[in-house]
């Protein structure tokens, strides 16, 4: 490979640093909050803490119940637990139905793609009543398993949209010579496609975690018990009717943001091989 | 662990449902406890977030998964009577104050005990004030002589509805008088006058909650008008006091803000009714309520002797103060009300024209619903389209070559087929439920079968003229502007961003990538506000780096252009980081040989890109575009986070104008419903607009 010249190189350099700054300087005022004892917001134009502190970040992780459970890790565990739940629910949904749509052109498939990126159409709010009554009806209410459902199915046609993407750029003839041999269709999928497409399902899964992870508005409704609530609703509730309490509004974000990030940090080969989106043949 | 909780719920024998938080939440538990000591039953104290919290109860209470009693402002009462929702409780009303008594009372009955109140109060440092002003005019010579360059005199939520009352009611303009709710009552205008001097002489710009209470800690404002809840939120070496507000020295009249008293209500559903009102009586008692007041320095309703001079200052503003109106349409008023405050204050209207305005508005929500409209042509139609479809279903599988296909392919059936029972049923039969709410009305807890009147109503603009920020079309523009803007940002930066990061000799590739992606990782609420802090006009930090550039302070929130600007940086912001991941992904399997040759053959950079790369980076960008803009189209917390519609609602789009039928305009969830099948239909005809634009069916 040749070497750029050194205006390309500076000029290249030059240029995502300046968009790393941008990307930085709204989180930095999350950062200034979480470790500044008030609760107070950060009104100065250059925000770092005077005198840092993790007095707010042991408030939040320190919370209890009335008979003095440790609520923030009981929380946490919800959180975790509907995540994960929510991603192996997705992708399990989703890889079947993505393998099917990218490989074989039956009769309604593509009316079936359609309707898949249809349902990312419907607006929420006439969805979260109807979608409360139901679960009461399934005996979901306040139940990790019945919000992870709810959250796989609004993830899984994006999911299935990726992993079909992904499907797609994998050459068919890889299939074919498994078949001639007499392995069955679902033997040449499991073995042969699945173990291929480990950076689509990664990044499938992670979407999938994102959703269940970040999501409040859901949770709050079918929620009632504090030891039930997910994150985000606790994090919500710090943001009052008449006063925000901003330090531990900012720790909580920053305790629910840094799993994420994490992942992202741990899985970022894969995030760029993984999603397609879509496709690209050859 | 999920059976325990639910068991844990069920063996109290009261369920209590608050949105109390610190000092508040720990003397109600401790009041709980004493009532469980002496009456030997257990109880259930449940913490809610205040956000959500009625739309909470009022979902779960008809299901039977409410609390038994509820403590909750009594704004409430009249729709939640009228639904059943709640019971009325007898017991003697003498214990409290005449304000307290007829705030729970609806239609002669009382509906709630009365446990606390909240009302607005001025809070000074006396070391800067001596004496707290006793008249409006005192008030604003004191508020004047201490307001400099960079302190303020008097600070409040200028542009409140809720804090203004106190000087409304001053100048004799009460909305709820008489049995009728008018925004333009006599003395409203003297009101607005008044307040638009307290704006523009003493008071801080755009002062919300947070920054009134920052500037009061900071030294930088000795009078505040606030109530009870401030008193958690000032720093404890902050010195404080409290007086009652001043009389209006125009009228002669106390001014007397809005009166919330905080009950405890005894759900229609309760289990044991007689044992919840036990709880609820024993809570407002004195030994309950002494608890409160000494343990949660709470505000209590109930008449005890207290030794706090700060809850006695409340108890004197208490005997000045207007119940706020416990009438349905109540709720309705506020929007109206905060646009005509901001109208004057932005010096857009006169007092009058921006009170006469916001009377329309509010008779424009709160008209009556459309007549009942006979179902059956309805269900013949419902019947002829279920026949149709299943009718070409029939015909297509009456055709032989379509049942061989099917047969043939029968196994990729049972692949799609979890996925689609899933989606079938918890995403579509939800919709087609919510859907079905569109042709249905809802008054006071009840729904009637209405037709296409809502359709008629929105399509044909009847509640707003087109050109109205509020008019279904006005919205609509708005909110394609929205999409197309945000999309064409979101893909020219991530191209751009991916471009220069494909690059292999880029230092700290992986780091650059990382920080890159942040703004996907958080959620988009988090950030929403920080964004929404940043474009204060006075306290902002956009403005204030702007400033350093010699730039002067930028409204933000004043005017159309800016304040979609800034809904549109935030959310660029936000979106940029798929994008550009998506591109990544694409530029990896795109061969660098072509690109190669081209250099050789003398093609500028530009041009390899646009004749080379960019045809190759489409099939996979396409489907990346259209899930992004459906996304963007119904990207609610943005809008509703930062710019929250300002200004005059004309920055609102569908989905937010929709969540605002729903929950602030008087529970018109029939015509929020109908606003949203037109969402989907509108997304439905923009997705083929862009497959023909693409040229390439993606769908």
């Amino acid at each position: 490979m040749r070497q750029p010249s050194i205006v390309k190189l500076l000029i290249t350099h030059g240029l995502l640093i300046i968009a790393t700054l941008v990307v930085l300087y709204p989180v930095l005022f999350v950062l200034d909050m979480a470790f500044t004892p008030s609760q107070s917001f950060t009104m100065s134009a250059l925000p770092f803490p005077t005198e840092p502190s993790l007095v707010n970040f042991v408030e939040v992780v320190g919370t209890t119940d009335s008979d003095g459970h440790w609520l923030f890790g009981q929380q946490l565990f919800n959180s975790l637990f509907v995540a994960v739940v929510t991603s192996m629910i997705g992708i399990a949904l989703a890889v079947t139905a993505g393998y099917a749509m990218s490989r074989w052109a039956f009769p309604g498939r593509d009316v079936g793609m359609g309707l898949f990126l249809v349902t990312q159409m419907f607006p929420g709010v006439v969805m979260a009543v109807p979608l409360y009554i139901l679960l009461d009806e399934l005996h979901l209410l306040d139940s990790m398993l019945g919000l992870a459902f709810v959250y796989a199915t609004t993830a899984v046609p994006f999911c299935t949209w990726n992993l079909k993407g992904y499907f797609d750029t994998i050459p068919v003839d890889l299939e074919e010579a498994a078949l001639m041999d007499g392995a069955s269709r679902w033997t040449t999928f499991t073995k042969i496609i699945l173990p291929l497409s480990k950076p689509a399902l990664v990044v499938t899964g992670l979407f999938s975690f994102m959703t269940a992870w970040n999501e409040f508005i859901l949770a709050q409704t079918f929620l009632s018990d504090e030891t039930a609530f997910t994150l985000p609703v606790v994090l919500n509730s710090y943001i009052g009717d008449f006063g925000t309490e901003w330090g531990r509004f900012a720790a909580g974000a920053i305790l629910v943001s840094l799993p994420v990030m994490l992942l992202f940090f741990a899985l970022q080969r894969y995030l760029v091989e993984g999603l397609t989106a879509g496709s690209v043949k050859g | 662990m999920i059976l325990g909780l639910i068991g844990s719920v069920f063996a109290a024998d009261v369920v209590v449902w608050h949105s109390y938080r610190g000092a508040e939440r720990e003397g109600l538990d401790q009041a709980l406890e004493a009532w469980e000591e002496g009456s030997g039953h257990k109880v259930k104290p449940l913490a809610l977030p205040n956000e959500g919290f009625t739309k909470k109860f009022e979902s779960a209470a008809p299901h039977g998964n409410g609390p038994d009693v509820l403590l909750y402002a009594h704004e409430r009462i009249g729709d939640w009577s009228r639904s059943g929702l709640i019971a009325p409780v007898e017991v003697e009303d003498d214990a409290w104050s005449a304000a307290t008594v007829e705030a729970v009372t609806w239609e002669e009955q009382i509906w709630a005990v009365p446990l606390a109140y909240k009302c607005v109060a001025l809070f000074y440092d006396p070391t800067v004030i001596a004496e707290p002003p006793t008249t409006t005019d005192e008030l604003l010579a004191l508020a004047r002589e201490h307001t400099t360059e960079n302190t303020f005199g008097l600070s409040y939520e200028v542009a409140s509805a809720y804090f203004n009352a106190a000087w409304m009611h001053g100048y004799g303009a009460v909305i709820d008088a008489e049995g009728q709710l008018r925004l333009d009552r006599p003395g409203a205008a003297e009101a607005m006058d008044f307040v638009a001097v307290i704006a523009d002489e003493v008071a801080p710009q755009e002062p919300t909650g947070a920054i009134v209470t920052q500037l009061f800690n900071d030294g930088k404002t000795p009078m505040v008008l606030n109530g009870p809840w401030f008193l958690g939120e000032i720093d404890p070496d902050q010195p404080y006091a409290v007086a009652p507000l001043p009389v209006v020295s125009a009228t002669g009249e106390p001014a007397a803000p809005y009166l919330t008293v905080e009950g405890a209500f005894v759900s229609g559903h309760a289990a044991e009714p007689e044992l919840a009102r036990e709880l609820a009586v024993f809570l407002a008692s004195e030994e309950g309520a002494r608890i409160r007041a000494e343990v949660g320095r709470q505000t209590v309703a109930t008449d005890i002797e207290l030794d706090d001079p700060v809850l006695r200052a409340f108890a004197a503003q208490l005997e000045n103060t207007v119940p706020l109106s416990n009438q349905p349409k109540m709720g309705a008023t506020w929007e109206p009300m905060a646009r005509a405050w901001r109208r004057v204050l932005r010096g857009d209207l006169s007092p009058e024209a921006a009170l006469a305005k916001a009377q329309t508005e509010f008779e424009i929500v709160t008209r009556p619903p459309p007549p009942e409209a006979d179902s059956r042509p309805f269900l013949v139609a419902l019947g002829l389209v279920v026949l149709g479809i299943l009718g070409y279903l029939g015909r297509q599988l009456a055709r032989a070559d379509v049942r061989a296909q099917m047969v043939r392919w029968r196994f990729a059936y049972a692949y799609i087929a979890p996925a689609a029972a899933a989606m079938g049923l918890l995403v579509v039969l939800p919709f087609v439920v919510g859907a079905g709410v569109s042709f249905f009305a809802y008054d006071s807890g009840e729904f009637t079968f209405v037709g296409l009147a809502h359709y008629v109503d929105i399509v044909l603009a009847r509640d707003w003229a087109v050109t109205s920020p509020q008019s279904f079309y006005y919205t609509l523009v708005v909110t394609v502007l929205w999409t197309v803007a945000n999309v064409v940002l979101h893909v020219t930066l991530g191209v751009a961003l991916a471009m220069l990061l494909r690059e292999r000799w880029v230092r700290m590739r992986g780091v650059f990538r990382v920080l890159l992606i942040l703004p996907w990782a958080i959620p988009n609420y988090i950030t929403a506000l920080i964004w929404k802090l940043m474009f204060h006009t006075q306290f902002g930090a956009i403005n204030g780096l702007l400033g350093v550039l010699g730039v002067e302070p930028v409204t933000w929130f004043g005017s159309f252009s800016t304040a979609f600007a800034a809904n549109l940086a935030t959310n660029t912001w936000l979106g940029f980081p798929f994008m550009m991941v998506v591109t990544l992904g694409a530029l990896q399997s795109i061969p660098r040989d072509l690109e190669q040759a081209a250099e050789v053959d003398g093609a500028s950079g530009w041009q390899r890109f646009r004749h080379i790369t960019l045809p190759l980076l489409k099939p996979a960008l396409l489907p990346a575009v259209i899930l992004g803009s459906v996304w963007t189209f119904n990207m609610f917390n943005i809008i509703y986070l930062v710019s929250g519609g300002e200004p005059d609602g004309s920055t609102e789009i569908l989905i937010s104008e929709a969540y605002r039928w729903a929950f602030t305009r008087d529970h018109q969830y029939g015509y929020a419903a109908a606003y949203a099948v037109l969402i989907f239909g509108a997304l439905l005809l923009y997705s083929r607009f862009t497959n023909r634009l693409a040229g390439q069916k993606v769908l």
